[in-house]
């Protein structure tokens, strides 16, 4: 951009009280901040790693471990997601669309993860399918294993990931209301079809927005799957233990390896969710708003760039 | 009923559940040893630790994040729409590669030779990091359809800046700050992956009570470790209430102006 394009927009936008220097100022502290505390540790790890040229890298990629921790990662997110999903989207409709007693609570019970530490939904799983937990014996007695196995690891997964499909869902639901969803009723479709035909395309980017959310959390969850899963090397180790093994074992390049494919998968999450936010009509960046039902109040379409730059 | 049936199963089986088992673990026991458990030195000083950390961070996210949020809104300079995407990296970013990212710099290996690992320090860097989004997230929808016109006004009338941020601006965008700023305390008191790697876990000085629930795990104490767990959940549902309280207010007072 060139400078005469940033003074034009400045004498656009800018108040008559916007002195020049305290703008400055306020911007050098700003982005010298996010600079310190964001950009320069992701860009350094991106440069360690490549530090010593790409074979180190490709062994780390190679190793037998990092292959199975990578896997078992995608795995975890491929059976977290469809579950948090169809249900997410089950229990989105239920509460929007239906009263039932205890509808309420159920609304509250789904912010819990949210307010729960990672380690002690991990303890909590650990509480009821554990050796001593509620129905420990029993999975003993039926030979079947949870906790330090896949199948906890799967419900901390789906436990942690668990809010964002139903409350990416539940504001878009409210916003286009029932008429069309009638409208095929009084026509004779039937449930599954009008759900096809017209409930889904409607909430679809709210459904995609979640998906992309709760991938993400699925795929970097550390605490909750530490704590359940043993964290046995090769085994029940995912790409996020991978990484805190690696660097206790002060295998840096390991550590540092599997770091920026996690970190690369985050970046690719941010240009879906940037992507999605234009594909939504500019909502603006009201997800965490969204999210947490800030958002109650009705949405204005708001310009998410600058007039300038148009 | 299918729909009710299905939404409770589902909620009931996977968070409910575990949730109710925590809160039996941690009350089984009587009120005496869950009274034990949260005052042993070691716990209750991880206790204060993580309350007091987050306390801080959330004070500099709260001046940080709001002037972050002016910049986004207000400022205009090239590069401006990367940044802005740039800002949610740390929801994307799991926490260890967090906690490692920042290790590699504030580290033994720093660049700058400022080794901040296993200090207090470390724990509020690992923290401001991954609460970065909150409070820039929330406060820059309501800058972004504040009217400037009273701004101006008040300029035209002769009020300095320092006055228009004081009188006009903070009170505005005081709601706002203060969601965010609960959102990203909630999520302080409960952080572990960031904080693991740098801050070294050591009792009485970088534990916080993540940490210390975790090797009370792993030290076989679940009863222990519920207790703590229950005096984090608390505090957190306090913060969330509050805030929602905070929420139902402004609205209240929306729909009376009306």
């Amino acid at each position: 951009m060139t400078s005469t394009a940033v003074t034009g927009s400045q004498n656009a936008r800018s108040p008559s009280y916007g002195r020049r220097w305290p703008r400055l100022l306020v911007r050098s502290i700003g982005l010298l901040y996010l600079a310190l505390l964001l950009a320069l540790p992701v860009g350094l790890i991106f440069v360690r790693t490549f530090a010593g040229g790409l074979e180190p890298v490709f062994t780390a990629l190679r190793s037998p471990d990092f292959q199975h921790a990578f896997w078992l990662t995608l795995t975890l997110a491929a059976i977290a997601v469809p579950i948090n999903t169809v249900f997410g989207v089950i229990t989105a409709i239920t509460l929007v669309r239906r009263r039932f007693p205890g509808r309420g609570l159920l609304n509250a019970v789904i912010d819990l993860p949210f307010a729960l530490s990672p380690v002690v939904i991990g303890l909590s799983l650990v509480l009821v399918y554990g050796q001593n937990g509620w129905f420990g014996s029993f999975l003993k007695a039926s030979g079947f294993q949870v906790i330090f196995a896949v199948p906890g690891m799967v419900l901390a997964t789906v436990f942690v990931s668990l809010p964002f499909v139903v409350r990416e869902v539940i504001p878009v639901l409210r916003e286009i209301g029932t008429d069309q969803e009638e409208a095929a009723y009084t026509l004779g479709a039937s449930v599954a079809k009008t759900f096809l035909r017209v409930t889904l395309p409607a909430i679809r980017w709210g459904v995609i927005y979640g998906v992309v959310l709760t991938t993400a959390r699925s795929l970097g969850e550390f605490g909750a799957v530490s704590v359940v899963s043993g964290r046995i090397s090769g085994k029940t180790e995912t790409l996020t233990l991978y990484v805190e093994e690696r660097y206790s074992e002060f295998d840096l390049i390991g550590a540092y390896t599997a770091a920026v494919v996690l970190a690369l998968i985050a970046v690719a999450v941010l240009l879906a969710m940037n992507a999605l936010q234009s594909g939504r009509g500019n909502q603006a960046r009201e997800w965490v708003t969204d999210l947490l039902r800030l958002g109650r109040r009705k949405r204005r379409p708001v310009a998410e760039t600058n007039q300038a730059e148009i | 009923m299918l729909g009710p049936g299905i939404a409770v199963a589902y909620l009931g089986l996977i968070v409910l559940l575990p949730v109710a088992a925590l809160a039996w673990n941690a009350a089984a026991a009587g009120p005496a040893s869950f009274v034990t458990a949260i005052t042993n030195p070691a716990t209750l000083s991880a206790l204060i630790l993580t309350l007091f950390a987050a306390l801080i961070v959330v004070l500099i996210d709260a001046v940080m994040g709001t002037l972050i949020a002016w910049i986004l809104v207000r400022d205009d300079f090239p590069g401006k729409r990367s940044i802005n995407a740039l800002i949610d990296l740390p929801f994307a970013l799991p926490t260890v590669v967090a906690g490692l990212t920042l290790l590699t710099l504030y580290g033994p290996k720093s660049p700058f030779g400022l080794n901040l690992a296993y200090t207090q320090v470390a724990i509020g860097l690992a923290l401001l990091f991954v609460t970065l989004p909150f409070v820039i997230r929330s406060v820059q929808p309501v800058l972004l359809e504040l009217d400037q016109d009273m701004e101006e006004a008040a300029a035209s009338l002769g009020a300095s800046q320092a006055t228009i941020l004081r009188r006009i601006l903070l009170p505005t965008l005081l709601p706002a700050i203060l969601t965010g700023s609960g959102l990203a305390f909630a999520r302080a008191i409960g952080e572990y992956g960031s904080i693991v790697l740098i801050s070294g876990n050591i009792p009485f000085k970088t534990e916080v009570a993540s940490v210390a629930i975790f090797n009370q795990v792993e030290n076989d104490d679940p009863a222990g470790a519920a207790a703590i767990s229950i005096v984090l959940l608390v505090v957190s549902l306090i913060v969330l209430a509050a805030l929602d309280l905070v929420r139902r207010r402004r609205s209240h007072e929306e729909t009376t102006e009306l």
